[in-house]
Parts: C-alpha cells; structure tokens; sequence
C-alpha cells in the first residue's frame, strides 16, 4: 500500500498547487466530522444488517432452541405433546458407548489432521511462494480440490478405495503384485486413515492459500536484512518466517481444528459410521438421531455437549497462542 | 478511487445477498403446498427414475383431462433425500394433497397425524394385501405396485455344480443351502458364489436380510402390541440367523461388502446366486434367456420369507381438497392404470385384473412366480410407528455382525435402543 501511494506523490508542479490540497486535508476532519460520522455509522450497520440478519436466522435462533430442545423430549416428527425431562437425553448419551466411540474417532481425526493438514499446506505454499515460470499453474493445481464438493469428492475416493479400486491396482501394479490391498473402508482398522488421507488431500490447498497470503505478508527487507548476516535456508525460516507467521498459524490452527471436529460429510457418504462404528462421528451421530431416527431431542443434546466441546478446545488453543508479552 | 470502489464492491456483495435471502425465501413459501384454486399437489420419490415418473404422469395427465374440478401438480424428488424432504415439509406443516411413502412408514405418518384414512370408490379388497398399508384397522396408503425377493442362478451352473434347483414346491434348506455354496465353491469359477447384496445400506438391509432373520423364526418386534424387542430380536432364534449371517462371509461364500451392483455382477458371471428382487427380473432375463432360474428365499426353519410392501399413495390429513384427492386415488387405481406403472417398474401389479393386462405377469406368464413369492411369503415389516426407528438399529446391527462383532451382545444393544425409543414414545399408542 505505501508503495501504491508512491507515483502519485511527484504529480504536484510547484509547492503553491501541493498547499491548497494539504490544508483542505487538514480541514477536513473538523467540517465534516460530525455528519460524514454518522453516515459511516450508518453504512456500516446497513452492509452489517444482512449478515447479521442471516447469523440470527440460521446460526443464533437455531441455537438457542436446540439448546432448549435438548432438556425436552421432542421429536422430529410426534402427536404428542413436548415434555420437559430434564437432563435424561444427556445421561442417556453419556451411557452410552457409540457417544464415546464417535468422541474417540473424532479426537483421533483432528489429533492427526491438525498437524499434518497445517504442516502439508505449509511446505505447498513454500514451494509456490517462489516466482518461478509457471507457478500459477502449481497454484491452480493444489488449489483444484478445495473448489471440489467435498461430496464429490468423497463418492470418487469411494471407488478409488473399493477392494479392486484404483489404489489397491496401484498398490500391487507398483509391487509386482507382493501387496493385496484392503477393503479400505471395509475394515475397521483402515477405515479411518482412509478418511484422514482424503480429508487432508481435499482440504491442505485452502489452507495453503492462507499461509501463502501470511507469507506475502513478510516484509522482502526481512529477508534482505538477514541475507546480509549470511544466514542459512533453515536459519532464515527459523528466525525470520516462522516468527512472521504468528498470526496466520493462530489462524490456520483455530479453522483447521474446528473443521476436523465437525467432521461429516465423507463419513455421510462412505461409510455412514461404519464399521462397526470406526468412522462413526459426533456430528454424524447428531444428524442420525435428530432425522433417520427423528430424536430432535437426543440429537439437540449431542449438538449441546458437542458445542461445549468446541467451545473448550478453541478456548485452549486460544490461551496457548495469545500474544505473550 | 480506491475507497470508491470499495464502496461499490460493498454495496454489491449486500446487494446480492438481499437478493439471494429474498429469493431463498420467496423459493421457500413457494415450495409450500401452494393450492390455489382447483389445483392438488402431489409429490413423488422417481425423479430418478424416469419411467415410472412417465407413467405417473401419464395417470395425472388423463385424470385432468377427465374432468374439469381439480388439477393435479406433480413435483419428483429424487428417492434418496425423498424420505427427508417430507418428514421435513410435515415438521414444517407444507405437506401437499397426495404423497408417496414407503410402505413400512405409513403407520409411522399415520400416527403422527400426517395421513387421513382412505376413503376409495376402488375395491382394495382384491389387491394384494402388501399394497394397502393399515395401521388401527384403517388403510392409509395404497399401492400400484409390490416387488418381491428372489434369488437368481444360471441353470447351468446349479447343473455343473450338482445342485438341484429350488422351487416354490421344495425350497432349499439351510443345509441344501450350504451344500450348494459348497458346491458352487468347489468349482472355483467364483471367489464368492453367493451376493447377497451386502454393499447396500439404508432400508435395504431392513428389507432384504430381516425375512431371513423372520425364517429362522425371529423378528424385528414382537408383534403382539409392538411394545418390545425383547426376544424377538436377541433371542436364540435370532442369535442363530446372526451366527449365521456371519458364517456365509466366514465361510467366504459372499464377500462382506458386495459390489455396488449385485446384478451387474451376476451378468458379468462375478456371482453364481444373487438375491434381489423382481426388478431385476426383466434385466437377468434379456441377458441369460431360459438359462435364468428364478428360486424362493432358503427356508431356514418357518419357510421362505420375502418383506411386502413398496411405495404406495396417501392422502395427507392438511389436504383441503381431500374429497378430490380421494377422486383421483380411485381414479388411478384402475387396473389400466396399475399395468401401466407396473409395466414401466417391473414390478408386480397390485391387482389380478392388472396382472391380466401384462402378458409376463398373467398365468404363465414368466414374472408370474414373483407375484407367487408376493402372495405366499410376504412379511410385513412391522406396522408400528416404531418403524423407522428399529430399521435404523437393525440396519447398523447388520452392519456391525457382518463386520465381526459379538452376535449376541450387538442384537441386545439394538433391543436395548428400541425398548427405550418405544417407551419414550408412550408404546406409540394413540
């Protein structure tokens, strides 16, 4: 920006024509204070009102109902009469083992997903950050995935992961035929790194767009200064990068978190929890009780206990990243 | 400039976004069962199935032309997200005139208020009894068509193999059965002989493996008041058709998950013995000409078992327009009408008199023995508003004993959630 500011600064011919423009500058504030301030005020709420319409339509009202929802015993769809119950929705749900199943899958998910998705978009967008020919295309091609439907996604990887699929073809084509591979899905043990993998394949590219933007953000002197020390590669991302990307990583880890707890959609469409409640989520859980099931209450209890959840984990990482003076 | 531009970028982007609510919005109550004068909405599950959406129209279109009172709208919906569409319209009080339900949930929307009882000029009496859905002695829902399980072979393969082929007189037994996977194993054409359908999921597992469970002499319920689970669904009887379930995967006779399209498979020689449904019929036929046989479920103790009832029609309690949509529920059932959705399903017709009108379901005809499995060993699934709930559980039990876990203990988990589920419910009593 200060850059962009630069060309028009010689425009001026002589100092009488550059003093008129800097005086009425300096008069500006004072005239039009008062009403230019209230018309800001009130453009501002109007470009709010529609996305703060749209938050408490969606996001607040929904909320606060399935919250009171889940102390009742409401269902989807019933001719009887909604009672209050207090907390039995919730310690049925504590009594019960699929809860503590889809809770371990899902710390499992994000344990593996935090570090690993952040870590891979972090070297992609090292390796684009570079002004080389043809880099754009490198960009279009890590970012290709992201724009695809995560369902889309999801339904082709289901083929590609299917007994005689085309990873298992790869597999035992580059094996000469030593490795058989798993049902992927269809195996307990494999079901979940199988989502990982996929997850993390669709996803790395957004958040690569956002170190990318973080690192853009890092000033060329920086670089310059510690070029002149004759520091090394490592060095120079060690103490100039790294540092300068505190706020991107806060960022990154916050999104990247809070999109792998409420992980749905791939477990929605290939494996539906299975099996045997492998891949089975807190999320999917919640929408298998409140629709298939129609437990609009059960179901709002999961997304209470679910909430709290997210609410802790974000509040931790919160605190782990401030800004320590 | 900047700032100016700024401006207009904003001003756009809430511009659109007003626009984009307001069209949500305006889509929203349009969507709504808007009758205005004359005009009954009915919704359908085959937008994906363009044949039997063709027939359905054909019906409409000449009960309009019919008379001059009430037109008929339809809207398809593509089957899968159909279920949540309406159980979604009904929470939120838009349900149009005429709906389309899968059988086994009609007691389900019977119960919560959503459906009126029929009140026809048809004589429903004549239809096969798994087309007209009841629940509290009332019929609720009424059918063109029901389809019916059935396994397929090729005769020459059974004869290679040594095996005798089942018929509606002498079904196979269980031990006919392992005998004949054996058999059919022995000969080392197929990795897995037997496709059961494994990779299917959602009412299918209810649908297709609960007859088995019913032959062995279990069941999803007790039937008697539909109160509990409890020994139906977790006694020995049931722990054996689990026990057994698992031992065709064990054995390696079927492959825990199926390929996506069991009959494909059969055609392309992957499988010796599939188990689907009249649907497949035509297709298998065409493709393997006299050497298709088409066989009863395995008796495993009670005698062959296939689930009864497919989509079928009712009218909704909100319709303000019944009498006409009575009208036109009568009006459609005519036996010309019922062949000609039959005929574009390939399913069985409701009536004899439609039978009669296409040729491979009149007598000798060569889908005739669907409609006999139809007629013969039909279960209802359960007529409870508990329905949906114990498909769901059944559904996952499957799942979960085919994937290895403890037949016993996972059949009592699911008893364990119905019992529960009926109990929060007050019995599902009216």
């Amino acid at each position: 920006m200060a850059t962009a500011s630069l060309p028009t600064r010689p425009s001026p011919a002589t100092p009488e024509t550059a003093l008129p423009p800097s005086n009425a500058k300096g008069k500006a504030p004072k005239t039009h204070s008062r009403p230019g301030f209230r018309r800001e005020q009130l453009s501002g709420w109007g470009m709010i009102a529609p996305a703060a319409l749209l938050l408490l339509a969606f996001i607040f009202i929904p909320a606060v109902l399935g919250f009171g929802l889940a102390f009742t015993n409401a269902r989807l769809i019933s001719p009887r009469p909604v009672e209050f119950v207090g907390v039995e929705n919730f310690a049925r749900l504590f009594s019960d083992p699929t809860f503590y199943r889809a809770l371990l899958n899902v710390a499992y998910f994000t344990v593996v997903i935090v570090p690993v998705q952040s870590g891979l978009a972090l070297v992609m967008a090292l390796l684009i950050n570079k002004k080389f020919r043809g880099v754009n295309f490198f960009r279009t091609v890590y970012f290709l995935p992201v724009v695809t439907s995560m369902v889309v996604v999801s339904l082709l990887w289901l083929f590609m992961y299917r007994k005689d699929g085309l990873i298992n073809e790869i597999l035992a084509a580059v094996s000469f035929g030593l490795i058989d591979g798993p049902d992927w899905l269809g195996d307990p043990n494999t079901a979940m790194p199988a989502i990982i993998i996929l997850s993390i394949w669709q996803a790395a590219g957004f958040h690569m767009i956002i170190w990318l933007a973080g690192l853009q953000g890092i000033s060329g002197e920086l670089y310059e200064a510690s070029q002149l020390d004759g520091t090394s590669r490592w060095q120079q991302f060690r103490y100039v990068t790294w540092p300068g990307l505190f706020h991107t990583r806060s960022l990154v880890l916050v999104t990247i978190t809070i999109q792998a707890l409420g992980l749905f959609d791939q477990i929605s469409v290939m494996t539906q929890g299975g099996p045997m409640d492998s891949t089975t989520t807190i999320i999917y859980e919640a929408v298998q009780s409140g629709y298939r099931q129609q437990e609009t209450s059960y179901a709002s209890a999961i997304s209470l206990v679910f909430f709290v959840l997210v609410l802790i984990v974000s509040a931790v990482q919160r605190y782990l990243t401030r800004e320590k003076d | 400039m900047n700032k100016k531009f700024t401006k207009i970028l904003a001003t756009s982007i809430a511009a659109a976004a007003l626009t984009a609510t307001l069209a949500g919005c305006g889509k929203g109550s349009a969507s709504s069962s808007t009758e205005g004068s004359g005009e009954i909405a009915l919704w359908t599950h085959n937008a994906g199935n363009p044949e039997e959406l063709a027939a359905v129209q054909k019906i409409v279109d000449s009960y309009n032309g019919s008379q001059d009172n009430v037109k008929i709208r339809i809207q398809a919906f593509p089957q899968d997200s159909y279920n949540d569409s309406v159980v979604s319209a009904a929470a939120a009080g838009n349900l149009p005139c005429i709906v389309d339900i899968d059988g086994p949930n009609v007691p389900n929307w019977a119960w919560a208020g959503y459906l009126k009882p029929l009140e026809l000029d048809a004589d429903l009496s004549k239809h096969l009894p798994s087309t007209v859905a009841e629940w509290d002695g009332k019929p609720y829902a009424v059918g063109y068509y029901d389809v019916a399980l059935a396994m397929m072979a090729r005769a020459s393969d059974l004869k290679a193999a040594g095996v005798r082929p089942a018929t509606m007189e002498k079904p196979w037994t269980k031990e006919e059965f392992q005998d004949a996977l054996s058999k059919l194993k022995a000969l080392g054409t197929w990795e897995h002989p037997l496709d059961l359908g494994t990779a299917g999921t959602g009412e299918w597992l209810p649908y297709g493996y609960s007859p088995l469970l019913q032959s062995f002499g279990g069941d999803l319920v007790n039937r008697d008041g539909f109160q509990s689970a409890e020994g139906a669904l977790n006694g020995d009887k049931a722990v054996e058709w689990a026990e057994w379930f698992r031992g065709l995967a064990d054995q390696g006779f079927m492959a825990k998950k199926s390929g996506k399209d069991s009959t494909q498979d059969f055609l392309n020689n992957k499988s010796a013995i599939v188990y689907t449904g009249s649907w497949a019929g035509d297709k298998a036929r065409a493709a393997l000409g006299d050497d298709l046989v088409v066989m009863p479920p395995v008796d495993l103790g009670e005698g062959p078992k296939i689930g009864g009832a497919s989509w079928q029609w009712g009218v909704t309690s909100g319709c303000s327009n019944a009498e006409a949509a009575m009208d036109y529920l009568s009006y459609s059932l005519k036996p010309e009408n019922i062949a000609a959705v039959a005929k574009a399903t390939g399913a069985i017709p409701a009536s004899e008199e439609a039978a009669a009108q296409i040729p491979a379901f009149a007598q000798g005809g060569a889908n005739r023995i669907f409609m006999d499995f139809s007629r013969e060993y039909a279960v209802m699934r359960p007529e409870t508003p508990a329905y949906p709930f114990i498909a769901t559980e059944y559904g996952k039990a499957v799942q979960d004993i085919l994937n290895g876990a403890d037949a016993k203990s996972t059949l009592d988990n699911a008893v364990k959630a119905i019992d529960a589920n009926i109990k929060s419910n007050g019995g599902y009593k009216n």
